[in-house]
């Protein structure tokens, strides 16, 4: 299936990728509206030091730890995309205590989010990597 | 056609079911189950007190789980013998089922010390199950004084569930601290001033003695009034199946790391359990959700044929207390252990690394809990520290600390 890659060389460090997250799971059509003065919970997140900076976000495990620790039984994994079903999380934050790539966060409300894909938004194919000025995240088979 | 049966029908069977099925669409899988409710999230039961889930949701799986798993569930009733030479389990309706392979996934049940007096308390509830909950929740109004014996995991959840459903809450424990099994006294402390500045009530060091109706007589000689009583001092391992049929057991079933235990075709998961802890390289009970489903799983591949291990079973706790988070996993070597102590400390936060012979073998972080799984895979996996860049992963949780070979795998590859 095609995830989400990123080529450390190539990023730039511009944040842009958190940005086009947050805009893309806002459900808001303008994206000053959407992420102006406001604080925002992207799925993505750009770490490094200040030789080298690259995108995180869910790996989308074949085998994942989250699905198996979840106490909430809130994340599944539907046709190879790792989901989490917000009505069902309680915010405990076990899926941050196991995950090995730092990879869910609580999102505004305090329910945790994740990378999907772009699958449950109307983006349509992942906002990180369509914005992404230098090619450095990609969204392919390997 | 093979027949797998399975006692107990919570996380740990789910898991088992689930790897059965990975391997073994065909075979009877017959589930054994004490409570009357389909499988559902143990640890959410405070939450639900809380009004932060309901019944539904709380399910742990969807409704139609175990038709399209192919399974039968007997409700209502317990597994009272197991016989190793027959593969038969006797249940206490009388009814006998035969098996090829069984998984024993009976989890645990509350310990209550022999209180004098406890009989004349009219509302007394311990706080495991789903039920224990709903009673609870029928029992308490506004009005409500509630005492709760026992500051653990499970009590101080109880009482955060409780709180604003209730007029007063006292936690009491013989301990001198909160938590007792997973911090040292200056973490508690933290958590401590949190609890009490959410008003609850603390009495450590003190437990009661004797009751009389609604009235609890202190270690201490204090008396405490109450309306209703929670017992939470702590839960054994439900091994005395294992054990009657000629098994190995100690706190819990013991267990390798397949799940197999001493008898022929019996495997165990989940907190009936005592399996090796990695972090420390010794036998423990974990009784926790994420190693009943992983220790489950095995079992369910093993059974159907698989040759599957888990060996990377830790303690590991994410708790929280209005809205303070809380985590923890492995074990603490510190000077006094052969370990050397990493710790940061913050306004209401800590963080303390331990090392130990060039790897992690666990952490407490309060407050500040970032990305923490980073800190449990390298404790899970060994991870040999001289591989990475501790001095930043000391500061801060990242990746950034791994090689950029191992960063390739991880963010370039299929994992």
């Amino acid at each position: 299936m095609k995830r989400i890659y990123v080529n450390e060389e190539w990023c730039l460090g511009c944040h842009l990728c958190e940005y086009n997250c947050a805009f893309a799971n806002s459900g808001i059509s303008d994206m000053a509206k959407a992420l102006k003065g406001k604080p925002i919970f992207p799925r993505i997140h750009v770490e490094g030091d200040e030789r080298i900076t690259y995108a995180v976000s869910c790996r989308h495990c074949t085998d994942p730890i989250c699905v198996k620790s979840c106490i909430a039984g809130a994340i599944s994994k539907q046709d190879g995309v790792v989901k989490i079903d917000k009505d069902k999380c309680v915010g405990c934050l076990t899926c941050v205590l196991v995950c090995p790539y730092g990879a869910l966060a609580p999102g505004e409300n305090g329910t945790m989010q994740k990378c999907e894909l772009c699958t449950q938004n109307s983006c349509g194919e992942p906002a990180c990597v369509k914005g992404c000025p230098n090619r450095a995240i990609v969204f392919e088979e390997r | 056609m093979a027949n797998y049966v399975i006692i107990g029908n919570g996380v740990a069977a789910v898991g088992c079911i689930e790897g059965i099925r990975e391997k073994d669409t065909e075979g009877k899988i017959t589930v054994i189950s004490e409570e009357s409710h389909k499988v559902y999230c143990r640890p959410l039961i405070s939450y639900y007190l809380e009004g932060k889930t309901d019944l539904k949701r709380m399910e742990y799986r969807a409704e139609s789980f175990y038709n399209d798993m192919g399974c039968e569930v007997i409700y209502n009733v317990t597994a009272d013998k197991i016989d190793e030479n027959a593969k038969t389990v006797t249940l206490s309706d009388g009814n006998t089922v035969s098996y090829d392979k069984l998984c024993v996934a009976a989890g645990s049940s509350p310990f209550i010390p022999p209180f004098e007096g406890l009989d004349t308390v009219e509302k007394k509830f311990s706080f495991l199950t789903l039920d224990d909950a709903l009673a609870i929740e029928k029992a308490a109004d506004k009005s409500s004084r509630a005492l709760i014996i026992g500051a653990g995991l499970i009590g101080l959840k109880c009482a955060e569930g409780l709180h604003g459903k209730v007029a007063e809450i006292t936690v009491c424990d013989l301990a001198d601290r909160v938590l007792s099994s997973i911090l040292d006294n200056d973490c508690a402390k933290i958590v401590e001033t949190h609890l009490k500045n959410n008003g609850i009530n603390l009495k450590l060091s003190d437990s009661a003695v004797k009751f009389d109706r609604n009235t609890a007589f202190m270690k201490s000689g204090d008396k405490i009034e109450f309306d209703l009583l929670v017992l939470a001092v702590g839960v054994r391992a439900n091994s005395g199946l294992v054990k009657d049929a000629g098994g190995e057991v100690n706190r819990g079933i013991i267990i390798n790391t397949r799940m197999e235990t001493s008898l022929e075709s019996v495997y165990a998961a989940g907190d009936c359990t005592e399996g090796e802890d990695v972090s420390c390289g010794e036998k423990r009970v974990l009784a926790l959700l994420p190693n009943a489903y992983m220790q489950g799983h095995c079992a369910g591949l093993n059974m159907s044929g698989g040759n599957e291990v888990f060996d990377k079973a830790i303690p590991m706790n994410s708790i929280g207390f209005f809205g303070l988070h809380i985590m923890t996993a492995g074990s603490y070597y510190d000077e006094s252990k052969g370990g050397t102590l990493y710790e940061e400390k913050g306004d209401g936060t800590i963080k303390r690394l331990y090392t130990k012979d060039g790897l992690l073998t666990g952490f407490i972080l309060i407050g500040n809990t970032e990305r923490a799984g980073i800190y449990t895979s390298l404790i899970r996996e060994k991870t040999p520290l001289s591989s990475v860049n501790f001095e930043l992963l000391q500061k801060i949780s990242s990746t950034a600390a791994f090689s950029q070979e191992n960063r390739r795998k991880k963010f370039g590859g299929v994992v």
